[in-house]
């Protein structure tokens, strides 16, 4: 709209209304806007931009000396009269979240300030041009047909932004203080620490030992249960997907079902299955004369059980996405291939398997990723058991995030838990910016 | 030598041995707990898998000794409310993404793409935090917000679902002056049933089932949902009654595997219009 305003303008000799209307926003948002002669906008933005500098004003002084400092006043016993009461300090992680929602209201307010100014200058610019500044009611129509994802988009991004966001640069935050257990808000004061506890992982012994053992496992774990998932359920579709095999929709149905019961309710059930004394698979097991297997008990046999779990739990989803996938491949190439005299393997190792892996390849990554990030399984059926001895707060089938979780849930090492928090993050995001960045998702985008 | 008929014959049978097999694995822990669950006594330990006597006595004890109703009303109004308000705010995410090309688009998939990866608890503790600063903690309230605003992370199923929307049908719309609103409940909504269903029903799943969040959040045991309530009940080492917790894995376990049977379609369109799109 204001394009076509521009190109039908024809006096260029007029005022200079894009400065003086920018240089009235930058000293008080709106006021560009009232110049202009766009009222209701001017003076709605001028409303706000009063309640935006009443915040600054009131709130952003203490927001940051709280972040800065975490606090001063220590909580302590005071004697007051002859009794001697608790006087309340200053809460360093209530001051750290409350100090961080206000930077950012005040980041958001910067920002609309300066969208508001080049707004003035637009407009302005529009005016010298020759052309007349929308009405309110055209704004309002101009911003309902044309900012129509940004309104949309706004609600989830603020959900996202309060429930995500902050949350994260929280963390990130709490890896350079030191705060744990035994150094709780409100009865101690935090401090800023810097690197320490980065530097404490790698070079106390028990932690980087921990660290080490805990990290490979979670690779060897995320690669077998990945693979193991992926290939099993792309054997069992071949099967049923076979041509003569009848009543393909039963068994379908019937190999769904572990996928289809609650994950914490089968993990759950599982756990009590392998459980080593009075669990069924070891009854069986003696009543055909075999010994009872440790099989959440001894280290090797726990991570075994994980995969063989992790297994049942997945390969109904890999089943039913190739499925899909092999239905969509053309009969006419086997039909060629049985021309050309190919076997039935060399039709699945030269047309199946490429086309699947083809479709599937991006989400495979995908499983892999979340395989690095499965909190669930672990938890649920091993809780990171058996313990280890030589581990920091660990057991021998924990991967990264159980032990992230232990550490802050249960043992209240939080600045620890955060610095593997944060090396989680830098691992998953690289995998995903490559995964996503090379999907048709981002490729198909036209210009 | 035999002949090509009766190999196919023999490896056919050899597949359904094989069906047969799997299914048996398949259905095996469903049965097991089930078959626990009507057995006298409460302990682990059974001589056979179907019991020598039943009792329905485990499935009364959920009702009589916890609060196994009160849970169950709990868990659908949280999973209902947030899979209405999730599944809203994850469709119009998907759409804006899909649908629109406006300035720092792509910055903006990444990085939501990216903070979908992030361990939900990692930022429990700060959540816990904002939610004793409103007010909300020990409210289903709060979980519905929490779950709600964790929905549209995931919108790249909708994303590549949208995508493969002819655009020139909304174009046709929006000369015939539909406004944007219009096409999305009038157009899109109703060619995208698989989506819609699929999405839904992770949702809901997904607040039905979770249990670490909820744990944190909820403290009264009027409050807890069943997911906390069954977790609390196997976990905790002082309990010794298995039989009631099987009773009550089979409450929890039957809804939700019934829906996902009955939906198996939608399923399988939703996740393969991800797959091949990626």
């Amino acid at each position: 709209m204001q394009q076509l305003a521009m190109e039908r303008s024809g006096s260029p000799d007029s005022k200079r209304y894009s400065r003086t209307a920018a240089l009235l926003s930058v000293l008080a948002m709106g006021l560009g806007q009232l110049y202009n002669r766009q009222y209701m906008k001017g003076l709605l933005m001028l409303a706000f931009y009063g309640f935006g500098i009443y915040t600054a004003v009131t709130r952003l002084p203490h927001a940051l000396w709280g972040i800065v400092t975490l606090g001063e006043t220590e909580t302590k016993l005071r004697k007051v009269g002859k009794l001697y009461k608790q006087v309340m300090g200053d809460h360093s992680i209530f001051l750290l979240i409350e100090g961080l929602i206000t930077v950012f209201i005040m980041i958001v307010f910067v920002w609309l300030y300066v969208i508001a100014v080049k707004d003035a200058y637009h407009t302005g610019k529009l005016r010298e041009e020759g052309g007349t500044p929308n009405t309110f009611r055209q704004t309002l129509s101009f911003v309902a047909s044309y900012r129509f994802p940004h309104i949309v988009l706004t609600i989830p991004m603020i959900g996202v932004f309060f429930f995500t966001v902050m949350p994260i640069v929280f963390m990130i935050l709490v890896a350079f203080t030191n705060f744990t257990r035994e150094n709780m808000p409100p009865a101690h004061l935090i401090d800023w620490h810097g690197f320490e506890t980065f530097r404490d992982i790698f070079r106390i012994k028990a932690w980087s030992h921990t660290f080490y053992s805990v990290t490979l496992w979670t690779f060897v774990w995320a690669v077998l249960a990945t693979l193991t998932g992926y290939f099993g359920g792309f054997a069992v579709a071949l099967l049923v997907q076979q041509k003569g095999i009848r009543f393909k929709s039963f068994w379908r149905t019937l190999f769904i079902l572990p996928f289809a019961i609650p994950m914490f309710v089968s993990t759950l059930i599982l756990r009590n299955i392998f459980n080593g004394q009075f669990g069924p698979v070891n009854q069986y097991l003696s009543l055909l004369g075999f010994d009872k297997m440790p099989w959440l008990t001894d280290p090797m046999w726990a991570k075994f059980t994980l995969v063989l779990a992790n297994f049942w739990l997945t390969f109904p989803v890999s089943m039913l996405m190739i499925i899909g996938i092999l239905t969509t491949i053309p009969k006419d190439m086997y039909e060629a291939a049985d021309i050309d005299g190919a076997s039935a393997f060399q039709k699945i190792a030269l047309i199946t398997f490429p086309s699947v892996m083809h479709a599937m390849a991006p989400l495979v990554i995908m499983q892999f990723v979340g395989n690095i990030n499965n909190f669930n399984i672990v938890y649920l059926l091993t809780n990171g058991k058996p313990v280890n001895g030589d581990f920091q707060f660990a057991g021998d089938t924990d991967i990264l995030i159980t032990w992230l979780f232990k550490l802050s849930m249960e043992q209240g090492q939080y600045n620890f838990a955060s610095v593997i928090g944060i090396f989680i993050f830098i691992v998953l995001s690289v995998f995903a910016i490559w995964n996503v960045r090379r999907t048709k998702a981002f490729k198909e985008e036209d210009a | 030598m035999m002949t090509r008929k009766a190999k196919t014959t023999l490896w056919l049978s050899f597949s359904y041995v094989l069906l047969a097999i799997i299914g048996v694995f398949c259905v095996y822990p469903a049965l097991w707990v089930t078959m626990s669950s009507l057995r006298v006594g409460d302990a682990l330990y059974s001589d056979t898998i179907i019991p020598s006597a039943l009792t329905l006595e485990h499935y009364t004890n959920l009702f009589d000794k916890y609060l196994f109703a009160g849970w169950y009303v709990n868990t659908l109004k949280i999973s209902v409310a947030s899979m209405i308000i999730g599944t809203v705010l994850t469709l119009l995410t998907g759409y804006a993404f899909s649908m629109f090309r406006f300035a720092g688009r792509k910055n903006l998939m990444s990085l939501l793409l990216v903070l979908g990866l992030f361990p939900g608890f990692m930022s429990m503790i700060a959540i816990y935090i904002l939610l004793n600063q409103m007010n909300l903690l020990n409210t289903h309230l709060a979980i519905i917000i929490v779950y709600a605003a964790g929905a549209p992370l995931f919108f790249l199923f909708s994303k590549s679902y949208f995508d493969t929307i002819p655009k020139s049908l909304v174009e046709a719309a929006r000369i015939d002056g539909a406004g944007h609103l219009t096409i999305f409940f009038r157009i899109i909504m109703p060619l995208s049933t698989p989506l819609i269903v699929f999405t839904s029903l992770m949702t809901f799943t997904g607040a039905f089932t979770d249990f670490i969040f909820a744990k944190l959040v909820l403290r009264t045991p009027e409050k807890k949902t069943l997911a906390v309530g069954l977790f609390d009940m196997i976990t905790d080492p002082f309990s010794t009654e298995f039989t009631t917790f099987a009773a009550g894995c089979v409450l929890v376990a039957v809804p939700i595997t019934v829906l996902f049977i009955l939906m198996q379609r939608f399923l399988v369109d939703g996740l393969t219009a991800g797959a091949e799109k990626g």
